[in-house]
């Protein structure tokens, strides 16, 4: 079947299997390999996207379901040819390894800022309890959320 | 394969119709693992994902009515007064999972594992279902669930909600597994009080082919309020003993196999300690004038 998305403010389609994810559709039909597939089974936050605003794992959303919907990807987190300050943040703060789960990160840890701006130590380890990590141990994650509120959200 | 796409109940109930062996999608959470993995190779699917109807919930003559593709981030969201809800809400998956999954998809799944199932035992909920040719119909929870992964309905029907009677009082919902996110409980609890009609209902998820009710708990521990004249009065406390009793009657109520999860042995040493602790907390709920 051919999807239709709004990907990062531009219409894309292509030809899919229509059991294929959302994630597949954007991997392998439009050439956006920033959302990792990993687990296949929404543990580990890898492909995270937002379709229609709302966080979601790409590998759980049926290609079929973004049909004619709105989907923002870790390309899209930022117009410009520069990092995203959340991403500044992770580069800084080390919370990059392998860095096979950071797109996964930055676009949850974009998404908590969206939504609270100075979130309590509790809160960030509860919007980022869907994303795993193997390398950093997850304090370097929790420096960079810090650093990037300190930026993006202004002073307290 | 082919995915259908209906923007209304109509709409859904139409295809539904027309293509019984179609499978219904909503959040996704659990089909598309199988999709992933090759175990699940439906001829057809129906994506309930834009059928506005049922993404909604509202309380109306004494009743709470909540639609099937309600996710549990709007639960948490909307729903604040209904904790033991709540708290099973945010207990599934993780923020990305809450966002997509919804409580329809755990009702169609009927896995004992289902963290809202439990919920809607405790609160005796009906779950509402319906077809084109046959319109709507509703059955108790247990009617519904019929077995691990079997319900009661029918190859042209689609799950609408869920239903129950507004309860005044405290409750809670528990869960054990190995970290706080992305859990497949081990064993739940879910344990309402019931202000108006003087009773305190039990739920156990994980523990059993389908969700289970601690009944002689129930009674027991309902029975030793009356006698201590408890609940006319809050503040009268219950004996050690009748808590720990009541945790007996609760561990004596689930079914537990040995799986990867856990074995039997711990997870009816699970129900009894959530028991007791969930009937603390509800009797020092009681206390707060909330309730009274």
């Amino acid at each position: 079947m051919v999807v239709r998305v709004k990907v990062n403010d531009e219409w894309r389609e292509a030809e899919t299997w229509p059991g294929s994810s959302l994630l597949t559709f954007l991997r392998d039909r439009l050439g956006l390999y920033g959302s990792k597939n990993a687990c296949e089974q929404g543990e580990c936050g890898s492909c995270s996207v937002w379709l229609d605003g709302t966080l979601v794992c790409s590998c759980l959303v049926l290609a079929a379901q973004a049909h004619e919907r709105e989907v923002r990807t870790v390309e899209g987190v930022t117009a410009s040819d520069r990092l995203h300050p959340i991403q500044e943040a992770f580069v800084e703060a080390g919370a990059v390894q392998c860095g096979f789960c950071t797109p996964g990160f930055v676009v949850a840890v974009a998404d908590l800022l969206q939504k609270d701006p100075h979130p309590s130590p509790a809160t960030v380890r509860e919007a980022l309890s869907g994303n795993l990590c193997r390398c950093t141990g997850y304090q370097k994650i929790l420096d960079a959320v810090s650093l990037a509120a300190a930026r993006v959200g202004g002073g307290t | 394969m082919e995915v259908l796409l209906p923007h209304s109940l109509d709409e859904a109930l139409a295809m539904k119709a027309e293509r019984p062996e179609a499978t219904p999608i909503a959040g996704g959470t659990d089909l598309m693992v199988d999709l992933n993995f090759g175990r699940l190779r439906p001829v057809a699917m129906i994506d309930l994902g834009h059928v506005g109807e049922l993404a909604s919930w509202r309380q109306e003559n004494g009743h709470v009515s909540l639609g099937a593709g309600l996710t549990y981030a709007t639960i948490v969201r909307e729903m604040p007064e209904f904790k033991p809800l709540v708290q099973a809400s945010r207990s599934v998956g993780s923020p990305q999972i809450r966002n997509r999954g919804t409580v329809g998809g755990n009702l169609g799944t009927a896995s004992p594992a289902g963290d809202a199932l439990p919920v809607l035992a405790a609160y005796d909920a009906d779950v509402v279902v319906r077809s084109r040719a046959r319109g709507e119909r509703s059955m108790p929870w247990d009617a519904f669930l019929t077995g691990p992964k079997k319900t009661a309905l029918a190859p042209d029907e689609l799950i609408i909600g869920a239903r129950w009677p507004l309860r005044r009082g405290p409750g809670s919902f528990s869960k054990i597994g190995t970290r706080n996110a992305m859990v497949i409980s081990v064993a739940s609890v879910c344990l309402a009080v019931d202000e108006e009609n003087d009773r305190v209902k039990v739920a156990l998820g994980s523990v059993g082919p389908t969700i289970l009710r601690a009944t002689e708990a129930e009674q027991q521990v309902a029975a030793a309020m009356a006698s201590a004249g408890a609940w006319q009065d809050p503040s009268i406390a219950i004996p050690d003993q009748v808590i720990d009793e009541f945790g007996d009657l609760v561990m004596a109520a689930a079914k537990p196999l040995d799986d990867v999860r856990g074995t039997a042995a711990y997870r009816r040493h699970s129900c009894r300690v959530l028991a007791r602790r969930a009937l603390r907390w509800a009797l020092n709920e009681r206390r707060l004038p909330a309730w009274l």
